[in-house]
């Protein structure tokens, strides 16, 4: 592997992991908070996706400078977040925090289920392609390599910015804090005047935005076809499963980890690629079972 | 002479709070061990140490001569150490019938894939088990509907179902209504004396240690304290003020 | 008791007769029987309190594994590609269920849907072996070494495929009810205690989840040899979830639940697909949805709840 190759696959590796990164990011703090994976994260992440492209294209066709994908991206997100993920919270979820875990993991695959044929009903079975966004930005030289400012920039700087407000939301913040002592314990939570209800809609709404602000950002890079958010909710789920369920910087770690591996594997054995994904995940999961970074539950007896 | 449980200077801590230091003890088939202790004193630590569920930092556990330190609480149980809990550890979704039927399917390593479980000849057994705990009406009763008394009563039937060596309870009255006490423990220790099992039981009733226990041993802030008979250590001023003082 | 078993029974016989009957109905039962040999794997696996998003691997390993006997054996009869798909379903089983039955929840299902994707993906890309999307064909084997026309073989698989319901069935609820079974539904229940019985939760679950692989291969080898060719759709989350789908509906836990709900859901498939095929993943998430939040016994609470009602109104009017 020559350096040019090299380089190709680093970046290649780093744009994707940015991009895994804020979907995943999403679907562990839902976990950490809520102690429920939402199967249907994939689907809001294809949903955002779309909604980007269309609007773009729309925009666009209005005879409006391609500057404002960038707003759109925005807005696709939050829509994503307060549309169908408030929805959600409130008319589904909140019904079944108290059931057995398999009715909430039964659940949540199934708005997965209805949620990929809303996506063919109103986006079709075409492929669609929008890239004004990175088309925008123009490419960075880097030694041998042409490489798109969009994604060896922008993304890696959006996942960044992400891990270290969320790290100073949480940590810092009255708001972070109310939602980590929820997590920690919900009934003292609430009896010392947490509203439990609200920190979990919100927490829901924040963790859908990030799915669609994951699709939003990479709709510039990649056709978008039914099927997308399928891939995605496994591949997020085996970053957030490697990195131990509810851990938000361990999830950036493995993002990138897995990220590297599978542009690495694309370069050397392509047929490989969507694998090593998994093989990384089990090789981890085989040594440490609770994740890189989780800490193994004790069950007091 | 080989002891039946013996432990070896066990060590354990968890963050700040020193739960097991320095545990040195030795117990001896057919004398029923009483611990006694304030709330946090590490006695229920101390089953989880001798059961493989936790392992210490240091130190060492011998069940009949023999190193269990290492061993899972799985294979610890297969060698005949059994375990009553202070919080009932049943199936809730099958009856005390079953529950103890499951126990003696472990326990014989019943592998008939299409004989029904409740076919077994097992069963009688187990009936004269439920029997001798006075639980014989509640047989065919889901576990989860049972009082808290009688699910105590099974999570113990369940741990002799499995014919052990040594039983360690966990308070095994706790739950019971105070007047019931006696008579309950009345009913374990006949059984436990019909099944020639040695009880290692942690208490905080002292009117039971005094009754039911051979030897009484102190625990206070992870360390034995003093042990003895139960006239002796219930006598002793420390006790009356460390222990029995917090209880009443 | 007696009206519990009345129906069951009248139902068994209608279905015996549908070749003579309603031939028109019987490649479409016999796929439904298939299906809900396959949806028993996943009731087994229910009545340990877990799910499972990814068991369409094993329906698809068996169906492969019967495709690749008859193309490495040409004239292969049915019992061997019958044999080698099983075998090949319980091997994966047993190493795939070596990784994950040390897992629960959350981690149990979606491990499982992890490895139905991986397949599918060396499905879609090793396409010189595996032919692909477009999959590979399993020629109309010989029955007992005797050629057969198509119209004698789809006889010959609707009545295999019955008596492997039924067969498997009997002993999927036997072995529910067995020792074995048992310790495996304390999965569900208490797995502290499973442990201080000296049992280990990992090797009793793996027991299980081989029994429900099993069923799942069964299921898809019959698919695949009725059909005549598979392709990785049959490894695809869809059919997992379609499976989990039918568990559900036939009522969580109910071995004769996956066999009814297995004949409704093919039946009302082949004719609702005609204006519900593009919304079809739709119209499953929302009767799972009203399942799970308004009648979580699925068919079989249902039924026994309208026997029940029988059986009192009965005894109020005796």
């Amino acid at each position: 592997m020559n350096l040019t190759l090299f380089l190709l696959a680093l970046f290649d590796g780093i744009a994707y992991a940015a991009l895994v990164f804020i979907v995943a990011v999403g679907l562990t703090l839902i976990f950490g908070v809520m102690r429920i994976l939402n199967v249907a994260h994939g689907s809001l992440y294809a949903m955002g996706a779309y909604l980007t492209a269309s609007l773009t294209t729309f925009i666009v066709a209005a005879g409006l400078p391609p500057i404002f994908a960038f707003p759109c991206m925005l807005v696709s997100a939050v829509l994503i977040g307060a549309v169908i993920g408030g929805p959600l919270e409130w008319l589904l979820l909140r019904r079944i925090y108290h059931k057995p875990e398999v009715l909430q993991l039964l659940v949540t695959f199934a708005i997965f289920m209805i949620l990929e044929d809303v996506q063919r009903l109103v986006w079709g079975t075409q492929p669609i392609f929008q890239s004004a966004a990175l088309q925008l930005l123009g490419n960075v030289r880097v030694f041998s390599v042409n490489y798109t400012v969009y994604q060896l920039i922008l993304l890696p700087m959006v996942a960044v910015a992400l891990l270290l407000g969320l790290r100073f939301f949480l940590r810092r913040t009255v708001a972070g804090k109310l939602i980590v002592a929820t997590t920690e314990d919900r009934e003292a939570a609430q009896a010392i005047g947490i509203d439990a209800d609200k920190v979990f809609l919100l927490t829901f709404i924040v963790g859908a935005g990030l799915a669609g602000l994951g699709g939003a950002l990479a709709s510039p890079t990649t056709s978008i076809l039914p099927g997308i958010g399928a891939d995605m909710i496994v591949l997020s789920f085996a970053v957030v499963a490697t990195a131990g369920l509810g851990q938000i910087e361990g999830a950036a770690l493995t993002a990138l980890l897995i990220g590297l591996g599978r542009s690495f594997a694309v370069y050397v054995w392509p047929e490989t690629q969507v694998l090593v994904p998994y093989l990384i995940m089990v090789a981890v999961l085989l040594v440490r079972p609770e994740g890189l970074f989780g800490s193994p539950a004790a069950r007091k007896i | 002479m080989t002891h039946l449980l013996e432990t070896k200077g066990l060590e354990i801590r968890f963050g700040g709070v020193v739960a097991a230091d320095n545990i040195t003890l030795q117990i001896d088939a057919g004398k029923n061990l009483a611990i006694i202790g304030p709330n946090g004193a590490g006695k229920t630590t101390f089953l989880n140490i001798c059961t493989g569920w936790l392992k210490p930092a240091s130190g060492k556990v011998y069940f009949e001569g023999r190193d269990v330190t290492p061993l899972s609480p799985r294979a610890i149980t297969r060698l005949g150490v059994a375990r009553a809990f202070q919080i009932p550890q049943l199936f809730t979704e099958h009856t005390a019938l079953e529950n103890l039927l499951i126990a003696t399917a472990a326990r014989d390593r019943l592998r008939n894939p299409i004989r029904a479980l409740k076919d077994t000849r097992q069963r009688a057994e187990m009936m004269h088990l439920l029997d001798m705990i006075n639980c014989t009406d509640a047989a065919h009763q889901q576990v989860d509907e049972l009082s808290e008394g009688q699910r105590k009563l099974i999570d113990i039937a369940v741990a002799l179902a499995l014919r052990p060596k040594l039983l360690l309870m966990d308070e095994p009255t706790s739950g019971v209504a105070s007047s019931e006490k006696f008579d309950v423990m009345e009913i374990l220790v006949k059984a436990l004396a019909e099944a020639e099992v040695t009880a290692v039981f942690v208490e905080h009733d002292m009117g039971i240690v005094e009754r039911y226990a051979d030897e009484v041993a102190v625990w206070n802030m992870g360390k034995i304290e003093l042990r003895g008979t139960p006239q002796e250590v219930l006598e002793h001023p420390d006790v009356i003020r460390d222990v029995i003082g917090e209880v009443a | 008791m007696f009206i519990r078993i009345t129906i069951p029974t009248l139902l068994l016989m209608v279905l015996a007769l549908v070749p003579f009957v309603a031939p028109g109905m019987q490649v479409l039962l016999t796929l439904a029987l298939a299906k809900g040999i396959a949806v028993m794997g996943i009731t087994v696996l229910l009545r340990s309190g877990q799910v499972s998003f990814g068991h369409a691997l094993y329906f698809a390993i068996a169906a492969y594994g019967g495709a690749f006997t008859l193309m490495l054996m040409p004239g292969a009869d049915l019992i061997v590609v019958f044999v080698f798909g099983i075998i090949a379903a319980v091997l994966s089983g047993i190493i795939v269920g070596l990784f994950v039955a040390r897992y629960r929840f959350i981690f149990f299902a979606m491990l499982n849907l992890a490895f139905s994707m991986i397949f599918w993906s060396i499905l879609e890309k090793f396409y010189h072996y595996t032919g692909g999307a477009d999959g590979m064909r399993l020629p109309r084997p010989t029955v007992m070494w005797i050629e057969l026309e198509r119209g004698a073989y789809e006889l010959v698989m609707f009545y295999l495929a019955l008596a492997l319901a039924l067969g498997l069935g009997w002993f999927s609820m036997r072995w529910l009810d067995s020792p074995t079974g048992q310790l495996f539904r304390t999965i569900k229940t208490n797995e502290t205690r499973l442990q201080y019985l000296g049992m280990s939760p990992q090797r009793v679950m793996l027991t299980g989840y081989v029994l429900s692989a099993l069923l799942c291969g069964v299921g898809g080898i019959i698919m695949g040899l009725v059909q005549g060719v598979v392709t990785p759709e049959y490894a695809f989350w869809v059919r997992s979830g379609e499976m989990v789908f039918i568990a559900v509906l036939g009522g969580a836990g109910s071995v004769p639940g996956a066999l009814v709900g297995a004949a409704i859901y093919e039946i009302v498939r082949t004719y609702a697909s005609a204006f519900a095929g593009d919304i079809w993943q739709l119209v499953l998430g929302t009767f799972l949805l009203i399942i799970i939040l308004f009648a979580p016994g699925g068919i079989a609470g249902i039924y026994s709840g309208v026997m029940d009602r029988i059986a009192g109104k009965k005894e109020e009017g005796e």
